[in-house]
């Protein structure tokens, strides 16, 4: 569906004359920028590096940290979520939680221990929303992950709802190790690299770093407003 | 004028505002721990720190010079997304159009997140005339809110002023809330009525931080995660944007996200940083099934092209606020103006006017603390005395303190015989109002300042007559 447009010639006109010229007609070569620091930053760091500087970012923004095996995952996925209190579980509907070996966990082990998992699905519509809204864990998995910052990149999807990462009291994220850059600058390259390729951007992308928070009341860190109170990293050794 | 906030004239509002000790202690105390964090996360851990404003100055300029381009293309490829988009020449248009889109979906419930924009068309004012419910879901921003829409005194920190208990009293009266002053408690009690709220809410508004040219999104910058749920959850979205808000391609963006935050709060990164592009796709269940973008001028137009284009680079990141030694001592409800501090000395006059707002440029030390950490190099304090030229030359409307000043000042400093009389006779003229070595009591243009603190007196040996004497060997400190 083609959206409209409104008003917009006697706009721009206004503002070609406010700059003393005519309306720009011809298409516009993205500039060569003078400066470029942003590469500078952690340049040639190993993913090993990365990781370090990732981990103790994680100290600052109130973020629990596990780097594990593959093989480990299960266990503490399952240490994790029973810290948090249990079910019910929220996930996006993503064929690595099988490729990792997660499906007895979540599909046997839990719903036998009462713990509630549902995946997303969008032919129940609605119905994922009501069920983000009521979960105690929402289970996400990063598709870039800033090292600098310690924030994870999500993509939403027919799949991948974005209300799994926000709506339940606490957020689990998934963090393949090689998907460690050092900053949000190699994230934007590469999506704008996707969206040239394919002429598509995600309709959300989500920069996320830790749980929510606030600091509007006498400037007193609150963690945990609208979203998630509590949040963990787990990186998974994928090189 | 829908940036102006309060009645009262300057003068009663930096009484006002130099009376009030907690909030002159909030402000202090804001001011410090917020520089101590920018320059934490700019200067020292950046050592090239001065590039990055380079580049922030080069990327910002460049847009402004190719404005119309940028916005043509964003526009085009929102509508190419399935967005609606509307070119606002007026606050009047933009609301008009607005108030269209709630009237055809019969909205009652509205959910914001944080805008200035929309702070600045008086936005809210039209959906409550609509009989709608129109809630700000940031917490500073919902707090006054229920406070009788007390108005913003910091664009970050908006309810900087209130001390919690004046929170917590705000809360029990309006939510019925039982609990303490502690802001864990408070936070938690909005995050469970702010809850209902967006799941109920049939419109989401937002504003836009950097919208992409390149892709038709826009990114919204927030710790809370509230501007998230406005986009999420409600049918419908509007987004409305400042003209100047845009940027070419995801690359710029992330160099003036990264600049924001950091010389915002001090952070890296904000919590969450929401990239949008468009209503939801075919499948996708949350996210808005209409998406309309609302880009005002309201007055921009007018910057463009002229001596005051720099101030449009602006990326409201609040720096020069928090290292303003003006804005420290009489705090952002004194500005009369949504937007205070530096920036607002040097925009709210080009958006409002001269005749309201002249007082504004003179708010000012001109120590050029605010030119300094601009991490866009806007330069503010060259743009204020432009300003001040403006309103002594071509408006004739300096104020008349200033005016008798100048002339006082331009008749004594004129000749070195008439200096030296002043000088002599300042410490007897300003006798009957000395204690000690300090003014209480100051007269004339000295009595608003020596009502809240003292003045050193000046001294009793002009530093003429003791440099004279030290040559002659009477030395003395």
């Amino acid at each position: 569906m083609i959206g409209t447009i409104h008003n917009r010639e006697k706009f721009l006109n206004q503002i070609a004359s406010s700059l003393n010229r005519p309306r720009i007609s011809e298409p516009l070569e993205r500039p060569n920028w003078k400066y470029q620091p942003q590469y500078e930053v952690f340049k040639g760091a190993s993913q090993d590096e990365l990781l370090e500087i990732l981990k103790e970012h994680c100290k600052k923004i109130h973020t629990r940290i596990h780097t594990i095996d593959l093989t480990e995952l299960p266990a503490v996925m399952n240490e994790v979520v029973t810290e948090y209190g249990g079910g019910p579980v929220v996930t996006w509907k993503d064929e690595r939680f099988s490729k990792w070996g997660l499906d007895s966990l979540m599909k046997e082990k839990w719903p036998s221990k009462n713990i509630d998992v549902f995946e997303w699905d969008y032919n129940l519509g609605e119905e994922n929303v009501h069920k983000a809204e009521n979960a105690n864990v929402g289970i996400t998995i990063s598709e870039i992950t800033l090292a600098e910052s310690g924030t994870v990149v999500l993509f939403s999807d027919k799949d991948r709802g974005r209300t799994v990462s926000f709506l339940p009291a606490t957020s689990i994220m998934l963090i393949p190790k090689s998907s460690l850059v050092p900053r949000m600058t190699q994230a934007a390259v590469k999506i704008r690299e996707m969206y040239q390729e394919t002429g598509h951007v995600a309709s959300c992308i989500n920069f996320i770093t830790g749980p929510s928070n606030s600091a509007d009341i006498e400037l007193n860190l609150v963690v945990g407003v609208h979203g998630p109170i509590k949040a963990t990293y787990i990186v998974i050794n994928d090189l | 004028m829908a940036i102006k906030i309060g009645t009262e004239q300057f003068k009663e509002r930096v009484d006002n505002g130099i009376h009030d000790d907690f909030m002159r202690g909030a402000v202090a105390s804001a001011q410090d721990g917020m520089s101590m964090k920018r320059r934490a996360a700019t200067t020292e851990d950046l050592g090239n720190w001065e590039e990055w404003r380079n580049h922030g100055e080069e990327i910002r300029q460049h847009v402004l010079e190719h404005l119309d381009y940028y916005l043509e293309q964003l526009s085009e490829n929102v509508a190419k997304r399935g967005g609606h988009v509307f070119f606002a020449q007026t606050k009047e248009e933009a609301n008009d159009y607005i108030r269209s889109v709630v009237q055809k979906k019969s909205a009652k419930n509205i959910v914001k997140s944080k805008s200035m924009m929309t702070e600045e068309i008086s936005l809210n004012a039209m959906l409550e005339e609509e009989d709608c419910e129109v809630i700000e879901t940031d917490l500073g921003e919902y707090i006054l809110q229920l406070d009788e829409h007390d108005p913003p005194s910091h664009i970050v920190a908006p309810a900087l002023h209130k001390n919690r208990e004046q929170v917590r009293e705000v809360f029990e009266k309006k939510l019925g809330y039982t609990k303490s002053s502690n802001p864990e408690e408070l936070a938690y009690q909005a995050r469970v009525t702010l809850r209902e709220k967006f799941l109920a809410a049939d419109i989401g508004i937002t504003g836009c931080n950097f919208a992409v040219a390149e892709t038709g999104s826009f990114c919204l910058v927030t710790n809370e995660g509230n501007a998230d749920l406005v986009t999420a959850l409600p049918k419908t979205q509007i987004t409305v944007m400042g003209m100047e808000r845009l940027v070419p391609t995801f690359e710029e963006m992330e160099v003036l996200v990264s600049m924001l935050t950091r010389n915002a709060v001090g952070q890296k990164l904000t919590s969450y940083i929401t990239v949008l592009t468009g209503p939801r796709e075919e499948l996708d269940v949350d996210g808005p099934e209409e998406f309309h973008l609302v880009i005002v001028d309201n007055g921009r137009s007018k910057i463009l092209g002229g001596e005051f284009q720099s101030v449009l680079q602006c990326i409201r990141c609040a720096a020069c606020i928090n290292v303003c030694p003006v804005y420290r001592h009489i705090g952002g409800h004194s500005y009369g103006s949504i937007y205070p501090g530096p920036i607002g000395a040097v925009l709210t006059p080009l958006l409002g006017g001269y005749d309201e707002y002249k007082e504004l440029p003179y708010a000012s030390t001109l120590c050029g603390a605010c030119t300094e950490v601009c991490p866009v190099k806007i330069p503010l304090h060259n743009l204020l005395h432009k300003h001040r030229e403006v309103i002594v030359e071509k408006e004739g409307k300096a104020p008349v303190s200033e005016k008798l000043l100048m002339k006082a000042y331009g008749l004594g400093a004129a000749s070195p015989a008439l200096y030296k009389i002043g000088s002599k006779i300042a410490p007897a003229a300003m006798n009957p109002f000395t204690s000690g070595d300090k003014i209480s009591k100051g007269p004339g243009p000295l009595k608003a300042w020596t009502e809240a603190r003292e003045f050193p007196a000046p001294n009793k040996e002009r530093f003429r007559d003791w440099f004279k004497n030290r040559e002659k060997g009477d030395k003395k400190l």
